[in-house]
């Protein structure tokens, strides 16, 4: 007898699992190996390894699109925490790129130029899980319902401004309270008024959380933002140009992983965030000519 | 039966909690100092083992809980905290630090990146079989004369031990706390 026959890789257990195991950290983008060292130094749990932060995406223009498989495959071999990369929307070539070089997540990503207006990746297809973005809980169960593993609250990519970030966080865990208090004849017509799957919606009713984990992403760029989001239901935190446009992104990375940790420790926040140099300049969210959050459907 | 802590730096703590309180054991979460010498049994999660052991340090938990390991506190590691208990880990960073309670060597992602994380039945010695989920494990490659395997997995190539114990620390390279079986806390809290 060999339990081969019965060892199953891609499981959905496997595959949300990877992101229970980051629950509670930070996962930082970096372009390039050497980054991605100063990451892991500072103990972040996963990178997400890119061409562009969202902030040069922004300033640069143009069509953004998945990295250079070689400068993933060099942030590969230079940490031993998990790489994430970006595939765009609807490009499931791409994800199969990624899944192909064995990165261990992909990010079907807003902060990319989409590749589909209509439709989203099947994520079901691949033995690679995905993490994808919403900005309300009815976005978030359509991604689950397309097999996503994990959900990262938008924000607004390279603005290190938290508003949006709060504004879809707050958005998600308020319509799941409201999916709790929901009779059982009233939650036929939240599944519509959201447009998500409803098998979905009644198991958000039943446990009061996703069925996936929620991390929060767009916008954080100070050790207090990692907090507040914390506090706000975030399991972990995705930090962008916050870590590496911010004047010391050494401290910065030590700093905003510890107030992951401690976010309910005032004292905590408090003494990472002093001296700590300044944050991301940034820009006002209101004062954007393109919203990334906008995209995805 | 003392009091059980999970070590909640990071990591997969929500589901060591719902495990213990299916056992009916109410465990509570230990981030500093005080809340580790108010425990008698310690779980270190599943996680990230560099994240892990980088917040151990800046917790100000490294010594602390390295004497108590020393004084014989009980430890159950899973996947991360197996790595943190480990003698030996290769595939690990330059400056990787464990604690060498269980005289095994592991190395880190064993198994392979996580599109060859799997999940398997696994035996126990007693002949039963529990459910095992690996994600980018660390692979026990050899045990001391002093570890006893608990469990193993077997596969085309061989049979792995996947659950040991030395005295009162036990490490698996799985995630019992990802199923609904709750076989290891049990046999490591009714150790205590």
């Amino acid at each position: 007898m060999s339990d081969t026959q019965t060892t199953r890789t891609g499981s959905t257990l496997v595959k949300r699992g990877l992101a229970d195991m980051l629950r509670g950290g930070v996962i930082m983008d970096v372009v390039n190996p050497e980054q991605a060292k100063v990451a892991e130094d500072a103990g972040a749990v996963a990178v997400m390894a890119l061409e562009r932060v969202p902030a040069d995406i922004r300033r640069d223009g143009g069509v953004a699109r998945m990295s250079d498989p070689q400068m993933i495959q060099e942030i590969q071999a230079a940490v031993t925490v998990p790489v994430m990369a970006k595939a765009r929307i609807g490009h499931f070539a791409e994800a199969q790129v990624l899944e192909a070089l064995g990165v261990d997540y992909v990010d079907e990503s807003e902060v990319l130029t989409p590749a589909d207006e209509e439709n989203h990746i099947d994520k079901w297809a691949f033995t690679v899980p995905f993490v994808c973005g919403a900005t309300n809980l009815g976005e978030a169960l359509r991604r689950i319902g397309e097999g996503a593993c994990l959900i990262r609250s938008k924000g607004e990519a390279g603005t290190g401004d938290v508003v949006e970030a709060v504004r879809h966080l707050r958005s998600i865990t308020a319509m799941i309270r409201r999916c709790q208090s929901a009779d059982a004849n009233e939650l036929y017509a939240v599944a519509k008024d959201l447009r998500a799957p409803l098998p979905l919606v009644l198991e958000v009713a039943e446990t009061g959380h996703l069925p996936v984990p929620l991390f929060c992403a767009g916008g954080i760029s100070t050790p207090a933002d990692a907090s507040l989001v914390r506090q706000l239901g975030a399991e972990a935190v995705f930090v962008g140009s916050g870590i590496f446009k911010s004047e010391d992104p050494v401290r910065m990375a030590h700093a905003i992983v510890e107030a992951s940790t401690h976010f309910d420790d005032p004292a905590a926040v408090a003494k990472v965030s002093t001296g700590l140099g300044s944050a991301m300049r940034g820009w006002e969210t209101s004062s954007l000519d393109q919203r990334l959050a906008e995209r995805g459907w | 039966m003392g009091s059980v802590g999970v070590l909640a730096l990071q990591g997969d703590v929500r589901e060591h909690l719902a495990t213990l309180s299916a056992l009916g054991v109410e465990a509570g979460c230990v981030r500093t100092p005080a809340e580790l010498d108010a425990v008698d049994a310690l779980i270190l999660p599943g996680g990230e083992s560099t994240a892990i052991a980088h917040l151990l340090v800046t917790s100000g938990l490294r010594d602390p809980l390295g004497a108590r390991l020393g004084e014989g506190m009980a430890v159950l590691g899973t996947c991360a905290g197996l790595i943190l208990l480990a003698r030996e880990v290769l595939d690990g960073r330059a400056d990787q630090w464990g604690y060498g309670a269980l005289d095994v060597t592991v190395r880190r992602n064993g198994y392979g990146r996580q599109i060859a994380s799997f999940e398997a039945p696994l035996a126990l010695v007693d002949g039963s079989s529990v459910p095992g989920v690996f994600i980018r494990a660390p692979r026990i490659l050899e045990c001391g004369p002093r570890v006893e395997v608990l469990a193993t997995y077997a596969h085309a190539e061989g049979v792995d031990p996947v659950l040991v114990r030395q005295g009162p620390v036990w490490g698996a390279s799985f995630h019992p706390e990802l199923t609904a079986d709750t076989t290891v806390h049990r046999l490591f809290v009714e150790s205590l």
